[in-house]
């Protein structure tokens, strides 16, 4: 069975799309240190939950973006076939 | 093996030619006439029932006042000249959000293609460029050499990049969403696996990411716009 040049691309394209991924550590860590912070604020004052729902919600889809980068990397990597 | 019958590429429907080039019309561009048609039909449908408004608001008018007053009040507590941009913002809500929900009648969403938020990020560039201009003058140029002049290549990246990291969060989500529930709908052949649980998918990845998304970039828009006035 011989792997020709362009097996070869592929099998790196998948391997470096599965590594572009590692960036969904960052968001998960950062949403989670949100989440938690908000729930403090909760349990501090819970008249002011809306507010602090909203501000926590905008905060962590801002937070997700470098996440999002690392997906369009591997999507490019695995669909679009640049090399 | 499972077989691969996921689809969620753009497909092309026709084929013309414009300059020499080949343009495709893409799905992209039916569901946006369709989202486009929605939006206009509600407007209509909203102005006959305001010429008609009553002082106890029931029924329709009830929907309309509310959208109104909601966007009014996002729009009035996060900028400075409320008055000035509370068309383009409500249009631009209306618009995304719709477009956003548009996967749940089956369309492929049209902000899961990158033409289309690239468009909005762009219109939305021009604004901040214009709005600084016309309310700082030479200031807007100014600030691209502060602190120091050494660090205008990093300012003029930033200005640059602004669009960009906009179009790509509302494009990167949706698409996230759309390949999801292709990969869903698509792979996984037992007809248990669509009974109940495609019903929790749409509601996370379409309302609820969709909505997120939506605010996210109306906010962010007015955030920037505000910055340069």
């Amino acid at each position: 069975m011989g792997i020709s040049g362009q097996d070869l691309i592929y099998a790196c394209s998948a391997i470096g799309a599965g590594l572009a991924m590692i960036a969904g550590i960052g968001p998960g860590v950062g949403q989670g240190i949100a989440a938690g912070h908000a729930a403090a604020a909760v349990g501090r004052n819970p008249g002011a939950k809306g507010d602090i729902t909203t501000t926590m919600l905008l905060g962590q889809a801002v937070a997700e973006t470098t996440g999002l980068y690392g997906l369009v990397v591997a999507f490019i990597l695995m669909f679009v076939k640049p090399f | 093996m499972i077989l691969c019958e996921a689809d969620f590429a753009i497909h092309g429907l026709v084929n013309y030619k414009l300059f020499g080039h080949s343009v495709w019309l893409t799905t992209t561009h039916v569901a946006m006439v369709i989202v486009t048609i929605v939006i206009l039909i509600f407007a209509i449908a909203a102005n006959r029932c305001m010429k008609k408004a009553k002082e106890v608001p029931t029924g329709f008018q009830n929907v309309v006042e509310l959208i109104v007053e909601m966007l009014g009040k996002m729009v009035t507590t996060n900028m400075k000249q409320p008055k000035k941009f509370l068309n383009y913002i409500g249009t631009l809500f209306l618009f995304i959000l719709i477009c956003n929900l548009s996967g749940l009648l089956g369309l492929r969403g049209p902000t899961a293609d990158y033409g289309v938020t690239l468009c909005l990020g762009l219109i939305t560039f021009c604004m901040i460029q214009y709005n600084g201009i016309k309310c700082q003058k030479m200031g807007h140029f100014k600030a691209l050499f502060e602190p120091i002049p050494l660090f205008f290549p990093i300012n003029l990246i930033g200005e640059i990049a602004t669009p960009i990291s906009l179009s790509l969060r509302l494009f990167a989500n949706m698409l996230a969403g759309t390949i999801i529930m292709a990969l869903w709908y698509g792979i996984i052949p037992i007809f248990i696996a669509k009974l109940g649980i495609p019903a929790f998918l749409h509601a996370y990845l379409d309302l609820f990411s969709g909505c997120i998304q939506t605010y996210v970039f109306c906010m962010l828009t007015m955030v920037y716009v505000d910055d340069k006035m």
